[in-house]
C-alpha cells in the first residue's frame, strides 16, 4: 500500500474520533456551566479551551468565552483545527484522495455528514441547539465507524483506519479526564465532596459511559472508581488500556503480514505492559495531571513512529 | 412528441434517429421506448440516475467558473446509436489515424523523413513549442508515443464523418463512457435485452493490458503499472482514481516516486518498491523539475534520466504533444499517405492558418461564417463560433488574430449532425460530436463505443463540458 494512502487512512479516523472528542467536550463544558463552582463560569470554558489546547487562538479571536463564542469556535470554525466542521470536513477530504481504498458505504456515510454540515454552516449561529450539534456528530462518526467495521476489507488499510482512531481515543480520554484535572482539583480538600462526584459524573456521562459504569461498579461514585474505569478497566471502550490494547492489536497484524517488526509495535507493547501493572492509587500518587500528561507524551511517541515506519514513505 | 422546431432542424442538419417521419434503422427500439416513458417517469429517472452519479462521485470541476466543485456534468438518457456497418468504418479509420500518428513522432524525434520529403514544412514542427528536444534520439519501447489517443469526431451525413482534432497526450472523459453505460444498464434493463449493443466495460482490462504491453527493456517479469496524478484537486481526479480502481494498480502522485540509481521507485507501507509503467495525467512541462519545469511541485527529480537509460516508460510518452497541434493537424492526410501507403478513411475539417498571409486575409474577411480556434487551447476556451457570435464579439476576436495570427487556426461552420434528446418540452434534436478511446501498445485496439458530448443549449455547436455541454451513452449494435 502506498505510504500516502495509508497516511490518509490513519488521518481519516484520527479527524472522525477528533470531531467526536470535540463535540463530547462541547457538551461537558455545557453541563459544568449548569452548576455553580468556586471558581466560577468563566474558568469552566478556559479550563475546557486548555484541554483542547486552542485557548490561545479562541483568545485572539473571541473576546468573551461565552456559550455562544465557544460554540462557534468548537463547531464551526474552520480556523480552529480541532472544530467539528474542520475535522468533518477533513475527514471527508482525506476520504475523496483515497475513494478506492474505500466500500462506497463508508464514503456514503462520510459523504453524507459533510453535506449536511454544509447545510447546518448555512444557518444562524445559536438556532442549533447544543445537544443537536454533538448529537448529530456522535451519530455520523458512529455511522462511519460501522460502515468501515460491516464492510471494509480486513486488509493494512483497515488497520492504519484503527490505529487512528485508537491513538486518537487514547489521546482524547486522556485529554477529557484532564479538563476533570483543572476543574476540580484547586485544592486537595475538595476531592470525594459531593461537587467533586457531580462532575466526575458529567464526564462519563460525556463519555456516554456513566450507565455502564454504575453496571461495572455500582454503589457510590468515587474518583478511584472512575478513575479505574477509563484508565484501567479493559470493559471499557474508551479506558486508556483499551485504546493502548487496539494499538497493539493491530500494530501486530501489520508486523506480522509485512514480517518486520517495528520501534511502534515496541512503544505500544511497553505502554500496555505499563498500564497492566499500574494500580490507581499508584496513579493518585503519581498525581492524575501527572500521570496524563506522562501518558499523551507516550502516544505521541507511538504516533511519531508509526509516521516513521509506515507513512512518512522513508522507510527501506 | 417531437416538437416542430425539431422536425425543421432536420432539413437543416442530419438527424441520427428520423430522416423526415421514418425512423432509420438503429433507432428503431428507441422509438418505441421514447413513447412509452411519460414525463413524471422520465423525471424520476432523471432523479435517479443523477443520484447515482452523486453516489458513486462522478463530478466534473469546471476550470476558472468557480462555483461548486462538486457539480454533475449532465447526462442525457436517450442513447446514440451507431449500426455494426458505421462502426466498422470508423473503427478502421480512427485506428489508421493512431498508427499514423505514431509514426509521425517516431520520425520527427528520429531522421526527420517526412520534413526531408518535404511533406510538412520544419519550422511547424521543429519550432513549435509541443517539440520537446528533451527526447529526440530516444525510441520509446514498441515504437509507441501516443498510447492512448482521443480522436474528436463529427458527423454531417449518413456517411460522412470529419475529424476535428486529436488528442495525443492524456484525452480524459473515458469514466463517463463506462458509467454512463453502467447507470444506462442499471435504469434500463429491457432496452439491453432487446438491442444486441456491443460492451464497453474491457475498456480497463485493455488499458491495462496496453501499459504493460509497452514495459521498459530493464523490466524482467510481470510489469508495475501506475497512475500519476497531479492530485485531488485536480478537475479529472475523479477518473484517475476510477481507472486505477478497475485496473487494480496505484493512483500515485509526484510526492509518492523518487529516483534511486536506474529505476523509479514509490514509496509504500513496505519500503521502496520498483515502478515499471508510468500513465501519467500531467504535462510534459511537469514531470521533471531537473528537465523541464523547475518550479515544478507535481513531477519526479531525475525521471527523464531513468526514461533515457529505458528504466521506466512513460506513457503517454514526453514529446507527443507535438502530433496533437492543431497547426499540424491540418497534415495528418499527408502522414498518413506517407507512413502507411494508405488513403485516410476520415476525413479532416478543411483548415485555414492565419499564420499564412493568403488564408489569413480569407478568415478575416469570413470571420461571420467560420469557427477560429486557438492553436494550443482546448475545452471549448478561446474560440469564436461566427454564425453564433454578435458582431462586437466578431471584431474584438478579430483583433487578436490580427496580434498574434500565428495562434490561429479557421475551420468551416460544420452542419453537425443531431440526436434526439431530452429537454424540458420532451424529445428535441440537440447537436453531438464523439471522441473514441483508441489504445496503442503492443496491438491497436478499440473498444466498440465512445464518449458522446452534446449541446444542450438549443442551438448550440459547442458541446463542451465547461460550456454547457453533457453526455450521452452511446451505442454499437451487434452485427
Amino acid at each position: 500500500m502506498l505510504s500516502r494512502t495509508a497516511d490518509n487512512l490513519f488521518w481519516l479516523a484520527r479527524y472522525m474520533e477528533r470531531a467526536e472528542t470535540t463535540a463530547r467536550l462541547l457538551e461537558v463544558g455545557s453541563r459544568i456551566a449548569l452548576i455553580p463552582s468556586a471558581a466560577g463560569y468563566r474558568n469552566e470554558w478556559d479550563s475546557l479551551l486548555r484541554a483542547t489546547g486552542t485557548a490561545g487562538g479562541f483568545a485572539s479571536k473571541y473576546k468573551e468565552p461565552i456559550q455562544k463564542n465557544i460554540e462557534s469556535y468548537l463547531f464551526f470554525d474552520h480556523d480552529n483545527a480541532s472544530s467539528v466542521a474542520t475535522c468533518i470536513t477533513r475527514a471527508r477530504e482525506n476520504g475523496r484522495i483515497v475513494r478506492t481504498a474505500l466500500t462506497s458505504q463508508v464514503w456514503d456515510a462520510l459523504n453524507t455528514a459533510f453535506q449536511e454540515l454544509r447545510v447546518m454552516e448555512k444557518a444562524k449561529r445559536g438556532s442549533l441547539e447544543l445537544s443537536r450539534l454533538t448529537e448529530w456528530t456522535m451519530r455520523h462518526a458512529a455511522m462511519v465507524r460501522g460502515a468501515i467495521e460491516a464492510t471494509l476489507l480486513r486488509d493494512a488499510g483497515y488497520d492504519f483506519l484503527n490505529l487512528g482512531y485508537h491513538l486518537e481515543r487514547a489521546d482524547s480520554t486522556a485529554r477529557l479526564m484532564d479538563v476533570k484535572y483543572y476543574v476540580l482539583l484547586p485544592r486537595a480538600d475538595f476531592v470525594g465532596s459531593g461537587l467533586d462526584n457531580y462532575q466526575w459524573t458529567t464526564l462519563l456521562r460525556a463519555m456516554s459511559a456513566h450507565r455502564a459504569f454504575h453496571w461495572a461498579y455500582g454503589g457510590e461514585v468515587t474518583a478511584a472508581k472512575i478513575a479505574h474505569f477509563l484508565i484501567l478497566n479493559p470493559q471499557c471502550p474508551r479506558a486508556l488500556i483499551t485504546c493502548v490494547q487496539g494499538l497493539n492489536t493491530h500494530l501486530d497484524r501489520l508486523t506480522k503480514s509485512y514480517r518486520r517488526t517495528s520501534t511502534a509495535q515496541a512503544q505500544a507493547r511497553v505502554a500496555l505492559a505499563g498500564l497492566a501493572e499500574t494500580r490507581v492509587e499508584e496513579i493518585f500518587e503519581e498525581g492524575l495531571h501527572e500521570f496524563l500528561t506522562r501518558f499523551i507524551t507516550d502516544m505521541a511517541g507511538v504516533g511519531l513512529a508509526v509516521h516513521e515506519t509506515y507513512l512518512s514513505g522513508d522507510a527501506r | 412528441m417531437l416538437g416542430r422546431k425539431g422536425r425543421n432542424a432536420v432539413t437543416a442538419f442530419f438527424n441520427e434517429m428520423f430522416q423526415g417521419t421514418d425512423v432509420r434503422s438503429p433507432y428503431a427500439a428507441l422509438g418505441d421506448w421514447m413513447q412509452a416513458m411519460p414525463a413524471e417517469l422520465r423525471s424520476l429517472k432523471q432523479a435517479e440516475a443523477e443520484a447515482l452519479f452523486r453516489r458513486i462521485g462522478i463530478t466534473f470541476a469546471v476550470y476558472g467558473e468557480g462555483g461548486d466543485p462538486d457539480r454533475l456534468i449532465p447526462f442525457d438518457m436517450f442513447p446514440r446509436v451507431f449500426t455494426a456497418a458505421e462502426w466498422a468504418r470508423l473503427e478502421r479509420g480512427i485506428k489508421q489515424r493512431a498508427k499514423a500518428l505514431n509514426a509521425f513522432l517516431v520520425d520527427v524525434y528520429g531522421r526527420g523523413e517526412i520534413v526531408r520529403a518535404g511533406r510538412i514544412p520544419a519550422n511547424l514542427v521543429y519550432q513549435n513549442a509541443a517539440y520537446e528536444k528533451a527526447v529526440v534520439g530516444i525510441k520509446p519501447p514498441k515504437g509507441v508515443y501516443s498510447h492512448i489517443v482521443g480522436i474528436d469526431l463529427v458527423r454531417t451525413g449518413p456517411d460522412d464523418f470529419f475529424v476535428l482534432e486529436d488528442n495525443c497526450r492524456t484525452p480524459s472523459g473515458v469514466s463517463y463512457m463506462l458509467e454512463n453505460r453502467e447507470i444506462m444498464m442499471r435504469m434500463f434493463p429491457d432496452l439491453f435485452r432487446a438491442n444486441r449493443i456491443e460492451p464497453v466495460d474491457g475498456y480497463p482490462e485493455l488499458l491495462r493490458r496496453t501499459l504493460a504491453s509497452v514495459a521498459p527493456a530493464k523490466c524482467n517479469g510481470e510489469p508495475t503499472v501506475v497512475i500519476l496524478t497531479p492530485g485531488h484537486f485536480n478537475s479529472a481526479y475523479y477518473e484517475h482514481s476510477f481507472l486505477a480502481d478497475l485496473m487494480g494498480v496505484e493512483l500515485v502522485e509526484g510526492q509518492d516516486l523518487f529516483v534511486e540509481g536506474e529505476f523509479v521507485f514509490m514509496r509504500t507501507t513496505e519500503g521502496p518498491r520498483r515502478v515499471d509503467v508510468i500513465y501519467r495525467r500531467i504535462d510534459d512541462a511537469f514531470i521533471d523539475p531537473l528537465c523541464f519545469r523547475p518550479d515544478s511541485m507535481l513531477g519526479i527529480p531525475g525521471l527523464m534520466d531513468v526514461y533515457r537509460s529505458g528504466g521506466v516508460s512513460i506513457c503517454s510518452a514526453p514529446g507527443a504533444g507535438v502530433a496533437d497541434d492543431k497547426a499540424v493537424y491540418t497534415f495528418v492526410p499527408e502522414m498518413i499517405r506517407f507512413y502507411l501507403g494508405e488513403e485516410p478513411i476520415l476525413k479532416n475539417v478543411p483548415t485555414w492558418q492565419c499564420g499564412k498571409p493568403d488564408d489569413c486575409k480569407h478568415v478575416l474577411d469570413q470571420l461571420h461564417e467560420l469557427v477560429v480556434k486557438e492553436v494550443h487551447g482546448s475545452g471549448g476556451y478561446g474560440m469564436l463560433v461566427g454564425p453564433k457570435s454578435t458582431k462586437a464579439e466578431i471584431e474584438a476576436f478579430r483583433a487578436r488574430i490580427i496580434a498574434d495570427p500565428g495562434n490561429y487556426i479557421a475551420q468551416p461552420t460544420l452542419a453537425l449532425s443531431t440526436t434526439p434528446t431530452f429537454v424540458a418540452e420532451g424529445v428535441a434534436p440537440r447537436h453531438v460530436d464523439l471522441r473514441p478511446y483508441c489504445l496503442v501498445g503492443e496491438r491497436i485496439e478499440l473498444v466498440p463505443g465512445g464518449l458522446t458530448r452534446v449541446a444542450l443549449k438549443e442551438g448550440s455547436l459547442v458541446v463542451n463540458s465547461s460550456q454547457g455541454g453533457g453526455v450521452k451513452d452511446t451505442w454499437v449494435l451487434a452485427e
